[in-house]
């Protein structure tokens, strides 16, 4: 981590931006994209939360080593995610077919 | 005493250069590091790292999240306007908030503002003990509501059972987040503490940076939370 | 005159004696040390404990199992049995063995660094091992659990009646000591090499544990959570897996075996990386393919994450994701094939001298081989589906921890005795354990290849009467493999008293950690050393054989 000091304007964008996310996402909740929703949803989350990491975190400032760090959690988040969510979701051949069918849509 | 630097007739060594702390030990250089850059490159590493775990840790309900969610839509999102998202709103802006007070406490340990340290981090324990307090409302509504998993469980709709799954999750991620900010906060009073003794300067505020990374850590985790818990259902009418 | 000079030479003497061992006295400077070399000895104490009590599970599910019928034990008690043998080898043995010992005290020392890169919290995670094993050992004198120490749902959570939580929260203390040692290795083996050490140029041992470590902090807290939202829904009834609310079993199982298979490479690399010290030392020659060796690692700790629905062929896993998890269980065998071909080709033309470490290892290839070949077996989802819940996926995890990871740990343990304690272990007696271990170890496990494939399935205790005689001879080889891991115990704690002194480098092995004395120096070296040859820079690869 460098002894990088990232000025208080900076911060202060940020958080503007971040307060502002959170309004769109709010107002955003509130009509229905349809197949969208979800995607603008996790999209402003994601939005907010890279801004958390590169400049309240540092992250823009830091060493390849972090940036990698960083990534390779997510990746391997995203890994957990999708590698279970195949299971539910793979063409036909009983997907999911283990998950009760109680009020199942 | 043995000898233990190795023949040296294979040509230059490419030693690295580091950095020493203005020639003498800094008080705070612990003593198997050759220097302060060191020592704050492995810390901040070692925070990364935990950061990481800590990222799979709730990443595993996330799953859950993301597979009961896609199997019940419905049922999700009737439970989810049971949540007063205003006051998952307010949550969000406090703890937002409390972010920027902790990056600017960071900034004034870099700088060695002593009192400025004290003041933001102080401010950043309050924006904490708003949220938690907001939290702790929350619940109590969802006592009174009997909205709570398990035998007082009651919920109205052809749905109650998923949705009771929606609570437990609600609860658990919620909860293990509060968690998180309980242990955060005496941590914070402890950095708010040692800025005020002056222990922090330009050459050495490592811990506040740790301590920063951890707090964002878990503002980024309600980023993710507030939508996901409480945004599903205001689309719809109100039950 | 002669005096003086004789009283300097002895306080020279003294001072060049003293090593971490010596340095101080008393139980606080044990149990409030940061010295990772103690920490370390700390830790083979309470494995082997740990051991121990997991191998008692297993002298008692061996006695059952040599007769037919259920008669020694009733069935309750034997789902208890198996079910704590597992959880204490796993959590609390192979998990920890190999990092924590040998890793914690050898690699600093093989990169040239003081200590690890947070020496107290290399201690705390020794206390959480302890206080994990604290609630384990409760739990056992409690009455056990008997959910298999895979703690499938819904029986876990609502319906069985052990001691489930805190079972629980033993392992996920224990996780904890898991994860925080890992972190510690990755940063120490980021910033702390020596100068010159790049690499390319470090230890195979510590880029397989660097692997390990990776999947230690990655994959672990998941388990953690698992677990938590198992301990969660038995106390507190919040049903995440409850299927009268829609709740899904086989998420769980998701969950659990994401960890759980990268777990066994957590348990397998570190030996793995023990191996390549092992052949490339005592056949005096450099490893074959230095680069795809370190690299094999790598690639088990990553594509060791993509598998783990092979667990699951029979669970009701879509079809579909069945092919995907098999296909990628195939691609993951090769890595490991790649090291075992190159130990192999390292070991041709050398100058092999068969003492206990070598003995070890050549058990651990011909092991490791014939259970991760078996394993491929189990990969294809159409033998699979016979062999799965029998004894054959049993033998095939055996073969691999025990013929590989514990025949790894001793010979670890014996070729790094004389760095770690200054003494020598008797030569022959390791070598009678060695073979009483490997002859053991086969006539227990090898009989369960073919019970697991003739039908026997695992985790009952009374079975069919054609099953008795291989039945039996597996029991016998397990009291002939108990009485060889009694031997090392013994001569061992013996030799640290009775053994001969041993010299700085007894093998003139390569490696930083030969450079300095046996038993070191607290500070591990008395100037920073610097590095300016390759790893293993034996005889040229050629096989020069050198006399």
């Amino acid at each position: 981590m460098s002894t990088h000091i990232v000025g208080t304007r900076i911060y202060l964008a940020v958080f503007t931006a971040l307060l502002v996310l959170t309004g769109i996402t709010v107002w955003a909740a509130r009509h229905d994209f349809g197949a969208l929703n979800n995607v603008v949803a996790l999209g402003i989350a994601v939005a907010k939360a890279v801004l958390v990491v590169l400049f309240f975190m540092h992250v823009k400032y830091s060493s390849r080593l972090t940036k990698l760090v960083v990534a390779g959690a997510f990746v391997f988040l995203a890994l957990l995610i999708v590698g279970t969510l195949h299971d539910y979701y793979s063409p036909h051949m009983t997907a999911g077919a283990h998950a009760p069918s109680i009020s199942r849509e | 005493m043995s000898d233990v630097t190795r023949g040296g007739t294979a040509g230059p060594v490419h030693v690295p250069v580091r950095g020493k702390a203005h020639g003498h030990d800094h008080p705070a250089l612990v003593h198997h590091f050759a220097d302060l850059d060191q020592q704050r490159e492995a810390s901040s590493l070692g925070m990364w790292l935990f950061i990481a775990q800590e990222i799979m840790f709730f990443g595993g309900l996330f799953l859950l999240y993301a597979v009961y969610r896609n199997l019940y839509p419905h049922a999700f999102a009737e439970a989810s306007s049971h949540l007063d998202w205003k006051l998952g709103a307010l949550n969000t802006v406090v703890l937002i908030g409390s972010s920027l007070t902790m990056a600017l406490g960071v900034h004034a340990a870099a700088l060695g503002h002593r009192k400025a340290i004290a003041w933001w981090l102080i401010a950043t324990i309050v924006l904490g003990a708003v949220f938690l307090g907001v939290k702790v409302v929350e619940y109590g509504e969802k006592f009174e509501h009997h909205l709570v998993p398990g035998p007082h469980f009651h919920y109205e709709g052809p749905d109650a059972r998923p949705a009771q799954i929606f609570f437990s999750l609600y609860f658990s991620m919620t909860g293990l987040h509060a968690l998180h900010m309980i242990v955060g906060i005496p941590i914070l009073a402890c950095m708010a503490w040692m800025g005020w003794r002056g222990r922090f300067g330009p050459e050495y505020h490592t811990p506040v940076e740790l301590t920063g990374l951890y707090w964002h850590f878990v503002d980024i985790i309600w980023i993710f939370l507030f939508p996901l818990l409480y945004l599903l259902g205001a689309h719809q009418p109100h039950m | 005159m002669s005096d003086v000079n004789t009283a300097i030479d002895a306080a020279r003497l003294r001072r060049a004696r003293l090593n971490y061992l010596n340095v101080s006295y008393g139980v606080k400077s044990w149990l409030l040390t940061i010295d990772h070399k103690r920490i370390a000895l700390l830790y083979l104490a309470s494995v082997s404990i740990m051991f121990a009590v997991g191998g008692a599970f297993a002298v008692a599910i061996r006695l059952e199992l040599v007769t037919p019928p259920g008669d020694l034990v009733q069935s309750e008690t034997y789902n208890k049995l198996f079910t704590m043998h597992g959880v204490v080898m796993v959590f609390f043995f192979l998990i920890p063995a190999i990092p924590a010992v040998l890793g914690n005290f050898l690699i600093p020392l093989m990169i040239g660094a003081r200590d690890l890169a947070f020496p107290r919290i290399n201690l705390l995670s020794w206390y959480l091992y302890i206080l994990g094993s604290a609630f384990g050992v409760y739990s056992i004198v409690n009455g056990g659990v008997d959910t298999g120490w895979t703690f499938y749902v819904p029986y876990s959570t609502l319906y069985s009646n052990s001691n489930v939580v805190t079972t629980g929260i033993a392992a996920f203390i224990i996780r904890f000591s898991s994860i925080l040692t890992g972190l510690n290795f990755i940063v120490t083996i980021h910033k702390m090499r020596a100068p010159g050490l790049t690499w390319f140029r470090l230890p195979l041992f510590v880029w397989a544990h660097y692997a390990t470590s990776i999947i230690m902090v990655l994959g672990t807290p998941v388990i953690a959570v698992t677990l938590l939202s198992v301990i969660v829904e038995r106390t507190l009834h919040l049903g995440l897996f409850d299927p009268a609310l829609g709740g899904d079993p086989v998420l769980f199982q998701h969950l659990f075996w994401f960890y759980s298979h990268p777990a066994v490479y957590i348990m397998i690399l570190p030996a793995m990386g023990v191996i390549s010290e092992l052949v490339t030392a005592m056949a005096r020659k450099r490893i074959f393919g230095y680069g795809v060796v370190a690299m094999s690692s790598m690639g088990i700790a990553i594509v060791g994450f993509l598998v783990w629905g092979h667990h699951m062929f029979v669970s009701g896993q879509s079809t579909y994701a069945g092919m995907i998890f098999s296909a990628l269980s195939f691609i993951v065998a090769i890595p490991s094939a790649i090291k075992v071909f190159n130990w192999t080709a390292t070991l041709y033309k050398g100058s092999v001298s068969m003492q206990t470490p070598m003995l070890y290892a050549m058990g651990f290839i011909g092991l490791f081989t014939i259970g991760g070949l078996t394993g491929l077996f189990l990969a294809a989802m159409g033998l699979d589906v016979h062999v799965h819940d029998t004894y054959f996926v049993v033998a095939h995890f055996h073969y691999i921890m025990v013929g590989g990871t514990i025949m790894g740990y001793l010979g670890g343990l014996h070729f790094w005795w004389p760095k770690m304690t200054g003494r020598m272990y008797p030569e022959w007696w390791a070598r009678v354990a060695a073979a009483v271990v490997f002859i053991g170890f086969n006539l227990t496990f090898f009989p369960q290849f073919v019970l697991g494939y003739l039908g026997m399935p695992r985790r009952y205790h009374a079975y069919v009467d054609e099953f008795q005689v291989l039945n039996v001879m597996s029991s016998a080889g397990a009291s002939i493999l108990g009485f060889g891991y009694l031997l090392p115990a013994i001569y061992l704690i013996w030799s640290m008293r009775y053994g001969p002194v041993a010299v700085a480098n007894p093998w003139g092995a390569k490696g930083l950690e030969w450079q300095t004395p046996s038993p070191p120096p607290p500070e591990n070296f008395p100037v920073q050393p610097v590095v300016v040859e390759e790893a293993y820079d034996y005889a040229p690869e050629k096989g020069v054989v050198v006399v």
